[in-house]
């Protein structure tokens, strides 16, 4: 039985730190002015907020007496999923120039999100001409 | 012969596993029915779509990925403090944001993404892109005063362990 009680308070208290994160993540998405930048505030809302989350779950369902693990599920598939997603995101903002020109790479020619065919070059320059 | 007709039924044995495993969580009750199910997709589902990856990743070290993945947890907590720190108490005007270009030393794609994986789930850095050649990775930081230092930590605390992994 005592087992039980501290899953419960355990649980309470991951639900307080997840929503705390949470929270900060809220915070920043909101308080930076910079598309690049406003992206660092949803991947920690991600990790360390879902997961706190989760491990509630987990604790409410030993506290209750059943037992689940669809929650490893879930955060197996958040982490896969969620670098691609920002990724994209990033890709984006290089593509539209709405972020600061990132540098040059050393070795190669560009970065693969500016590295355009030659033919759609063409076809803006002659619809700008 | 035996070796050829063991990955020709099985192309990806690591994956087989996998797949049994996770539809054995999806059931949330174990039962053998459910395990033979599991193993038959495990199967099935590699065998199926073998064309759209002809290569294996040859040498891959289960228990140092174990090791490794226990790292990145415990680095997604600290960061997680300090980056909730700094959205806090550092105003818009003081945030110095930079890009940073680290040169793979990787060749494998799957090294390589799971090189760019664990810096986007790391908080204060976000991996932004790849050069055309696959030589070098963008990667975003929050907050930084020195970014050669945090290039020269994820080279050394991350890139070389993979290489180690995937050796």
């Amino acid at each position: 039985m005592t087992g039980q009680i501290i899953a419960t308070y355990a649980a309470a208290l991951s639900l307080l730190i997840g929503s705390g994160f949470i929270m900060v993540g809220v915070i920043g998405l909101l308080k930076f002015n910079d598309p690049m930048t406003r992206l660092h505030a949803p991947t920690k809302v991600g990790t360390i907020g879902i997961g706190m989350l989760l491990l509630a779950s987990l604790l409410h369902s030993y506290a209750i007496g059943g037992s689940s693990m669809h929650e490893l599920l879930i955060m197996a598939f958040l982490f896969v999923t969620a670098p691609v997603s920002a990724n994209f995101i990033a890709k984006v903002n290089i593509h539209q120039r709405s972020c600061s020109t990132p540098p040059e790479p050393p070795e190669d020619d560009t970065w693969s999100t500016l590295n355009s065919p030659e033919g759609d070059v063409e076809d803006t320059a002659s619809q700008k001409g | 012969m035996a070796r050829r007709a063991f990955f020709w039924l099985l192309p990806h044995p690591f994956l087989t596993i996998l797949l049994a495993v996770v539809w054995i969580l999806l059931q949330n009750e174990f039962s053998a029915g459910m395990a033979v199910f599991g193993l038959i997709l495990g199967i099935l589902i590699p065998w199926g779509t073998s064309i759209w990856w002809p290569d294996t990743p040859s040498g891959f070290h289960v228990g140092r990925m174990f090791s490794y993945s226990l790292m990145v947890i415990w680095d997604i907590i600290k960061a997680n403090i300090e980056v909730a720190w700094i959205v806090l108490s550092v105003s818009n005007d003081k945030l110095k944001p930079a890009w940073i270009v680290v040169p793979l030393d990787l060749v494998q794609p799957e090294a390589i993404t799971i090189l760019a994986g664990t810096i986007t789930l790391t908080p204060g850095t976000v991996s932004a892109d790849l050069s055309d050649e696959g030589h070098s990775l963008l990667v975003h930081v929050l907050h930084t005063d020195d970014p050669d230092s945090v290039r020269d930590e994820i080279k050394t605390r991350y890139e070389a362990r993979l290489k180690e992994i995937f050796t």
